[in-house]
């Protein structure tokens, strides 16, 4: 039982994260983990900035509309 | 044994896929159901998925899954992100599918069904697919770098500045066709224009509760978006009814093109918070789920297919556009066959977060399946509504007159039956004036859609609602590409004039800033002008250059390829990208070539020049124009077309040169020549 509820919850994510990934946002939990253990000397971006950070790189330079 | 037995599911799968493509081609005169369409096209996908992805991973591109990615290499958190390829086909399937999956199958249904369903499968199991997997992989080797940089890498910086200045005007073109797309779907129709308007408002209120309210939360803001979408619908259908505000909402098509233009230019300068990020979310979600639905309604509806498998129109003379099945009809579907455009997402984003080489097959073969199956599905929603609506709603006033009873007239001697009662019921139904004249793909697909939704969902007292949901889906995100387009275009001519004058080049520069979105919005506002007042109605003159522009771009790319593996001394196989390249050319180059010289004035260009100019000689007006001075106007308009298509036509030219120069340079080094990340190259960066 408990497998099958792991497995929803499991699939709930990566719904979430496909959703989220499809208007340019990745997963901040990856973020936060990737700088935990590679950089634990530099401070992470909150949520908020996170997200500002990659609408900048969504929108910014030399980006392409689709067809 | 085994080994045979491990392919028998396949060979079911093909013969399946055989006979469904048979049962499609071989009905004559019989309606067949769509269904037919579907098995063929999902049986093709899965066999050339199968077998021919599979050789071009294996034995063309060698992939390695234990050579580390770039993903691997920069892992950043940010840009760089090791990414389930699940996760990663969703982002990378939202960012190639747009309009032309959906616009072009619409109009080269005027030929019916069949070409266009050869050209869609024959187009994506041996061009497109392979272009965007190619591409992925190619740019992944090279650190996800973007297509521009890949030329100038591989092929010089020659070809490189004049691929980046046809990607330019290539971009220049879709934004024009697709605004026009717009404006055919919203002249005199207060409810749809009306729907559209208020997504404005909405998007405004969604930045700005990201923004102060509740910040981060934008699932929760989604869903507040799409309630607020769907109640702008029915409170258009009030609209369009109230004797106050319907006519404040009725626009004539040169009305709103003014009200894109300045749209455009505002949306482009405001920051992205504000109103281009909520927007794109609302239409990311509502395209992905609309194209999920309309696959699941074609399944449960299996409607009849009632266009005729080929039409007379295949001699060139249809109304909807100008030209014969070759090669026009190999540029009019671009999306959902092959698409250049695709090479630029390719080289975007998605190489950067591919977490094992063994996925970009997966991702970039099968994408772009996934979104040749929605050109599918939009052949099948225009050719399950009545032939005679089809050519009402997509042949230009100049054939049909302006009234329901001329444009029956016309449509019957075509020999398509159609009584001017069922053109306006079928008005009547959609909740609008008139359907008349509306080509450009959005409406015809939208009546398609309100049909097979209505059917399933509320029955005929819905296909108003419907056909307006499916406007309102279309319009939200071209609008989307329409301001990301120019805000993209704003850059890149503010790094070419920068070359010029310097402080041009500051992106964040007031004045710069201005200045280029300025020329940029005029560039696309001429083309959509030309294109409203034309009275063959714009989309028969300029789909056409749109194809060719972006089938060009694609056989650049495949050109590129071809070079690469020239470089890595895997010439055995440069066939896999060499024939979908040789037919990109030959099909774009003859296209270019009689827009510009074909003696009918309906293709060519200078033809069209040639007639204006003796009739304006000769003291005569000729429509649209009525004035001399408007004459004078149309004549320069088609010097200019001619010049934009022999530009095409001289870009591609060069980079097959600069592209067979560079193979044969590969060909006679007795070792690999190309730039990729050396395999152990967890530092190296190729070209620092």
């Amino acid at each position: 039982m408990s497998g099958l509820k792991s497995n929803l919850s499991r699939f709930r994510g990566y719904f979430e994260q496909t959703a989220k990934l499809m208007i340019g946002v990745p997963d901040y939990d990856t973020y936060l983990e990737h700088m935990r253990t590679r950089h634990p000397d530099q401070p992470a971006m909150t949520y908020t900035e996170f997200l500002d950070n990659r609408l900048q790189a969504r929108y910014g330079a030399g980006k392409a509309g689709c067809c | 044994m085994p080994r045979i037995l491990n392919h028998a599911p396949w060979l079911v799968l093909a013969v399946l896929g055989a006979f469904a493509l048979g049962t499609v081609a071989l009905a004559r005169g019989e309606t067949i159901n769509a269904l037919w369409l579907v098995v063929a096209a999902v049986c093709t996908y899965l066999v050339s998925y199968r077998y021919y992805s599979l050789f071009i991973a294996t034995r063309v591109m060698r992939l390695d899954p234990a050579r580390p990615t770039p993903a691997m290499r920069h892992n950043d958190g940010l840009d760089y992100v090791p990414t389930n390829q699940y996760v990663l086909f969703g982002h990378h399937f939202a960012a190639i599918a747009g309009a032309g999956p959906l616009v072009g199958p619409v109009l080269a249904a005027q030929m019916g069904y069949l070409p266009g369903m050869l050209w869609i499968l024959a187009g994506v199991v041996v061009a497109g697919a392979v272009q965007d997997f190619m591409i992925l992989f190619v740019s992944m080797r090279r650190d996800g770098r973007s297509l521009g940089e890949l030329i100038k890498a591989e092929l010089g910086d020659i070809p490189g500045v004049i691929a980046l200045f046809g990607t330019f005007m290539i971009m220049v073109i879709i934004l024009a066709v697709l605004a026009l797309v717009v404006v055919k779907a919203l002249t005199n129709s207060p409810w749809g224009f009306f729907t559209v308007a208020a997504t404005v408002p909405i998007a405004l209120f969604m930045g700005v509760y990201m923004r102060f309210l509740r910040p981060g939360r934008i699932g929760e803001i989604s869903v507040v978006g799409f309630f607020l979408l769907i109640a702008a619908i029915l409170l258009g259908g009030q609209v369009a009814q109230s004797e106050t505000w319907a006519p404040v909402f009725t626009l004539t098509g040169i009305q709103i093109t003014w009200i894109l233009i300045g749209y455009g230019f505002v949306a482009s300068v405001l920051p992205v918070w504000l109103l281009l990020a909520p927007r794109d979310y609302l239409s990311t979600f509502l395209k992905v789920g609309t194209i999920v639905m309309l696959a699941l309604c074609i399944l449960l509806v299996a409607p009849p297919m009632k266009m005729p498998s080929v039409t007379r129109f295949v001699d060139g003379t249809g109304p909807v556009w100008s030209g014969s099945l070759f090669p026009f009809l190999f540029i009019t579907i671009a999306c959902g066959a092959v698409s250049g455009f695709h090479a630029l997402i390719s080289s975007g984003t998605t190489p950067k977060m591919v977490e094992n080489e063994l996925h970009t097959r997966f991702i970039g073969y099968g994408g772009m399946l996934t979104e040749s199956f929605v050109a599918v599905m939009a052949l099948v929603a225009a050719s399950c509504i009545e032939p005679g609506i089809y050519f009402a709603m997509n042949s230009p006033p100049a054939l049909l007159g302006t009234t329901a009873e001329s444009a029956a007239q016309v449509i019957n001697n075509w020999g398509f039956v159609i009584t001017p009662e069922m053109i306006t019921r079928t008005a009547q139904d959609v909740g609008e004036v008139s359907i008349l004249s509306r080509a450009g793909g959005a409406p015809t697909l939208a009546v398609g859609m309100a049909q097979i939704f209505s059917e399933l969902f509320g029955g005929k007292g819905m296909m108003a609602f419907w056909y307006h949901f499916a406007i309102l889906f279309e319009a939200l995100f071209i609008l989307t590409a329409v301001d990301a387009g120019t805000r993209a275009g704003r850059f890149m001519l503010q790094d070419l004039l920068g070359v010029f004058f310097k402080p041009l080049q500051r992106t964040a520069s007031w004045a710069g800033n201005l200045i280029a979105t300025g020329l940029c919005v005029a560039a696309w506002g001429y083309i959509l002008y030309q294109g409203v007042v034309d009275p063959l109605g714009g989309i028969n003159t300029f789909w056409p250059l749109f194809g060719i522009s972006n089938q060009m771009l694609a056989g650049i790319a495949l050109i590129l390829a071809t070079v690469v593996l020239f470089r890595m001394k895997r010439e055995r196989y440069a066939w896999v990208t060499m024939v979908p390249a040789a037919w990109l050319l030959i099909c774009t180059l003859t296209a270019g070539v009689q827009k510009v010289f074909h003696s009918n004035p309906a293709i060519g260009f200078l033809a069209h020049a040639e007639r204006f100019s003796t009739a304006a000689n000769e003291g005569r007006l000729l429509a649209p124009a009525t004035s001399m001075e408007q004459m004078r106007q149309v004549i320069f308009n088609d010097y200019l077309d001619a010049a934009l298509a022999s530009l095409f036509v001289l870009v591609v030219l060069a980079v097959l040169l600069f592209g067979i120069q560079s193979c044969l340079k590969a060909l006679r080094s007795d070792r690999p020549t190309t730039r990729e990340i050396p395999t152990g190259g967890a530092t190296a960066r190729a070209g620092d």
